[in-house]
């Protein structure tokens, strides 16, 4: 083992010095090709060529990109509160952000999976996970927005997720710390690592409405899940997994999580596992873990806690899970579209290794074992491989597929992507990234019909990319056409939070099912006013509810008195638009959320506890017509006790009894 | 001061919709990209059948107002109405014009009277959204155009400068259509 290690070493120092001599980036200007500026030039009024649904990272949120563009059209508040639009402060939104850890305004989104039916692209959803408090998010493709959230018992830190099998049946959430499971005494020393901490791997059910439940747990060896792919065509029925951290270090992973040469690539046969739990195999733990979804009909939130879980452990269901040996950590672990190739990309190792899934299949009837992990099979590496990539880059992360046989990886270390042959495993191309690429994306590259043209990288660092911003700099995004035998860098876009996984579908998928309108008709909600005659304010104890419409271009009632100190007004606000692009937003003075912006037909609510006595403005937020200047009130505020009655009104301008037209500012109309 | 704030709107509006029908020429295009989607209008090009529809809209749905929705076009205000607004357009109805002395209309919508059209067309238009229960008798409206209309309320009706009278009110999208009974003309400047 230590001569293989040193070797590898060696070859690692070896490539890292001829790579500084010889890869050095020679400018921009050299990289660009001429056309350049042509090809990602989308003319004012049209439309790019795919979305591109990136994560955002430590922001906790997905954005929406035009490829080839590079232009962001909209972030998607996921995890994390969205102050421009009131996510996680309205009271209907709220419940998104619940957990069993209580409110978590904050996560970290990673990775994205597009929903597929036969292993390609269906324009339905995009999955997103919550890396910190581990939940996984659906979003709708035709609204944009985060319909549900569930979050993730026995698992901490939730990377190894979203990804999804080829009819979207399931989504997978993979632990990356493995820990003390839930329903134990989690109490112990962290050195009792070996006999306390255990990994875990979620599989949720998607049913055809997108509502997801976790179907079963497998109960795994106490190591780190990092990344995972489905099998696909022949290796239907699989999922793949990379693992790192077999040393099972509690401690400084740096160095002790690289002691062994080879960690592991898990393979599981989910439809044995299926199977299982459905003859009862598996055993029910207690845990808690939220669940919350959001309706379009309520326009609300509810979040309910979820008490059990299925766990199948390995011990007790044979023949579904076999761990295969890979150098040095690997982090990537992608499929190729033919669901043959399982590239395992080893980010300290020298080599790529593609692993054969007939080979796996063989390896497996044949017994061909090097032993066990906690009673695990360890495929032999040499009986599951298929070749490995010699000498592609340094620091291999992931790996995306087109149409034509050629796979793209990205390298951190020596910030590249090399495109390789999958058939014959030949680098065929390298271009450098400006700087330190993480993943990178291939539309449909993930699936089994890769739509090919472009590959995306998304890089950690940007140094002297943009123009100076202090210490912090934007992340940001390289557009490189791969139509020809060159791939060819076009551009470079920044990108709001820190880029991990993204995916790419054609505009035309999504873009005739985007939703224009929610029908005011149909709206559910227990607080709409569905017409200014419906608009009221009651009192229920020191509970104060506004029913309040908005209509280009005011409010109503947009004058209240008889709020009185020690009370919680609840402005519910309904957008009485029904025409596209056309939200209001609503604000009070001294609010110490956010403001809400509430889409037509919609109705969003912001709480808001006085704590002054006073006059107190409100306005519409979103500039939504000529007189939306003019879309203003007053709310009054007195003291605890004031016997001030409550009142509502717009339009009466007291003590004529004659009323002003509603929404007019008083000077216009005029009487005679 | 109101009427500067009319006239400046208006005017910007104005602009937008020249600005925008004034371009034929486009800029380098990607090959691939969706053109067949690609929006060439204005505001009034834009494909959609979920929203409620807008004020020029609903007149171009009504056989009644054929001859105000070809001014409608003559005079360039397409995409004006098709805009955020809010608008009360004050919609005379084809036998409203029909009551103008013979050969008035199709002078109005010949080229060279584009301007005199626009007039009274934007003296119909008020901004703001308002229903007839917010009409009160003897109060003023200053349209578009920036001339005054007066409102009288006699026997139930609203009628405007004592010669056209509300039939009928339809809510848009964008405001509220008043049809009216006759030709509302700007008093000579």
């Amino acid at each position: 083992m230590s001569s293989t290690k040193i070797l590898t070493s060696l070859g690692l120092v070896t490539a890292a010095a001829l790579t500084l001599a010889s890869c050095k980036p020679k400018g921009t200007a050299s990289a660009v090709t001429g056309d350049a500026a042509s090809k990602v030039y989308v003319a004012p009024g049209k439309y790019d060529e795919f979305y591109n649904i990136v994560s955002g990272g430590f922001n906790g949120q997905m954005s929406v990109y035009g490829i080839p563009s590079g232009r962001m059209f909209k972030i998607i508040p996921v995890f994390s509160q969205f102050p421009e639009n009131g996510w996680g402060y309205s009271e209907e939104t709220k419940p998104m952000l619940n957990t069993s850890h209580g409110f978590v305004p904050w996560d970290d989104l990673h990775h994205i999976a597009l929903s597929t039916t036969g292993g390609t692209h269906d324009g339905r959803w995009a999955f997103g996970n919550a890396n910190n408090t581990p939940r996984i998010a659906r979003v709708s493709l035709s609204t944009f927005r985060t319909e549900e959230i569930l979050e993730i018992p026995n698992s901490a830190g939730n990377h190894s997720s979203p990804f999804i099998t080829e009819n979207t049946e399931y989504v997978i959430a993979g632990t990356r710390f493995s820990i003390p499971m839930d329903n134990q005494n989690g109490d112990v020393p962290i050195n009792t690592y070996k006999q306390n901490f255990k990994g875990s791997i979620s599989f949720i059910k998607v049913d055809t409405s997108g509502h997801m439940n976790i179907a079963f747990q497998l109960r795994l060896p106490g190591v780190n899940f990092d990344l995972a792919r489905a099998g696909k065509g022949k290796s239907s029925g699989w999922f793949f997994f990379s693992c790192y951290n077999s040393e099972q270090a509690n401690t400084l992973l740096e160095v002790n999580a690289s002691a062994k040469d080879k960690d592991f690539i898990m393979a599981v046969n989910w439809k044995k596992a299926e199977q299982y739990a459905a003859q009862g195999k598996g055993f029910k733990e207690s845990v808690r873990y939220a669940h919350n979804t959001y309706s379009d009909k309520t326009h609300s939130a509810t979040s309910n806690i979820e008490t059990s879980v299925i766990v199948l452990d390995p011990a007790s269901c044979p023949d579904m899970v076999y761990f295969i040996p890979c150098p040095k950590s690997p982090h990537g672990c992608d499929v190729s579209p033919d669901g043959e190739s399982i590239v395992g990309s080893g980010k300290l190792a020298a080599v790529i290794p593609v692993f054969s899934f007939d080979k796996i299949q063989q390896a497996i009837s044949a017994k061909n074992y090097d032993g066990n992990y906690e009673g695990i099979p360890v495929i032999k590496y040499e009986a599951a491989l298929r070749g490995e990539v010699q000498k592609p880059g340094l620091g291999p992360l992931h790996t995306e597929f087109d149409a034509n046989g050629n796979a793209y990886t990205s390298f951190f270390v020596s910030s590249e992507i090399v495109k390789w042959s999958v058939k014959d495993l030949k680098v065929l191309d390298r271009v450098p990234t400006y700087y330190s690429i993480g993943h990178l994306c291939v539309p449909g590259g993930p699936t089994a019909k890769p739509w090919g043209k472009y590959v995306i990288a998304y890089n950690k660092i940007t140094k002297d990319r943009y123009l100076p911003t202090g210490p912090e700099l934007t992340q940001s995004a390289q557009l490189y056409s791969i139509d020809g035998d060159k791939m060819k860098l076009l551009l470079d876009f920044p990108t709001v939070g820190e880029p991990h996984y993204a995916e790419a579908i054609p505009a035309e998928m999504l873009m005739k099912k985007s939703q224009k309108i929610f029908r005011i008709e149909d709206n559910g909600s227990a607080y709409a006013a569905k017409g200014d005659v419906n608009a009221k304010v009651t009192r229920e104890g020191n509970k104060v509810h506004v029913y309040m419409t908005a209509i280009r271009s005011h409010f109503t009632p947009d004058n209240i008195e008889g709020v009185r100190m020690g009370d919680e007004v609840y402005f519910h606000v309904t957008n009485l638009e029904q025409d596209w692009d056309v939200p209001h937003g609503f604000a009070v003075k001294g609010a110490n959320n956010a403001e809400i912006l509430v889409m037509p037909g919609e109705t969003q609510t912001l709480k808001w506890i006085p704590e002054r006595v006073g006059i107190f403005p409100i306005y519409c937020t979103d500039f939504c017509s000529a007189l939306h200047q003019e879309m203003q009130g007053y709310v009054r505020v007195s003291p605890a006790g004031s016997s001030v009655p409550l009142t509502f009104s717009t339009g009466k301008t007291e003590p004529a009894p004659a009323a002003a037209p509603a929404g007019a500012t008083p000077a216009r109309p005029t009487k005679n | 001061m109101k009427k500067l704030l009319l006239f400046s709107c208006g005017a910007a509006l104005l602009f937008t919709l020249n600005a925008c029908s004034g371009s034929t020429s486009e800029g380098p295009v990607v090959a691939s990209a969706s053109e067949s989607n690609a929006p060439a209008g204005g505001q009034s090009a834009v494909q959609d059948d979920e929203s409620q529809k807008d004020v020029v809209k609903v007149a171009a749905s009504s056989k009644d107002h054929t001859t105000l929705v070809a001014a409608v076009k003559a005079a360039e205000l397409v995409d004006v109405l098709s805009n955020a607004g809010p608008f009360t357009v004050f919609a005379p109805t084809n036998a409203a014009f029909d009551k103008l002395p013979k050969g008035t209309v199709e002078d109005l919508l010949k080229p060279e009277n584009k301007a005199r059209l626009q007039d009274i067309l934007q003296y119909h238009v008020y901004v703001g959204s308002l229903k007839t229960d917010l009409m009160q008798d003897g109060q003023t409206l200053n349209q578009v155009n920036g001339g005054n209309i007066t409102i009288t309320r006699k026997d139930g009706k609203v009628i405007l400068n004592n010669s056209a009278t509300i039939v009928a009110s339809i809510p848009a999208s964008n405001g509220i259509i008043h049809v009216i009974d006759g030709v509302l003309l700007p008093p000579a400047p």
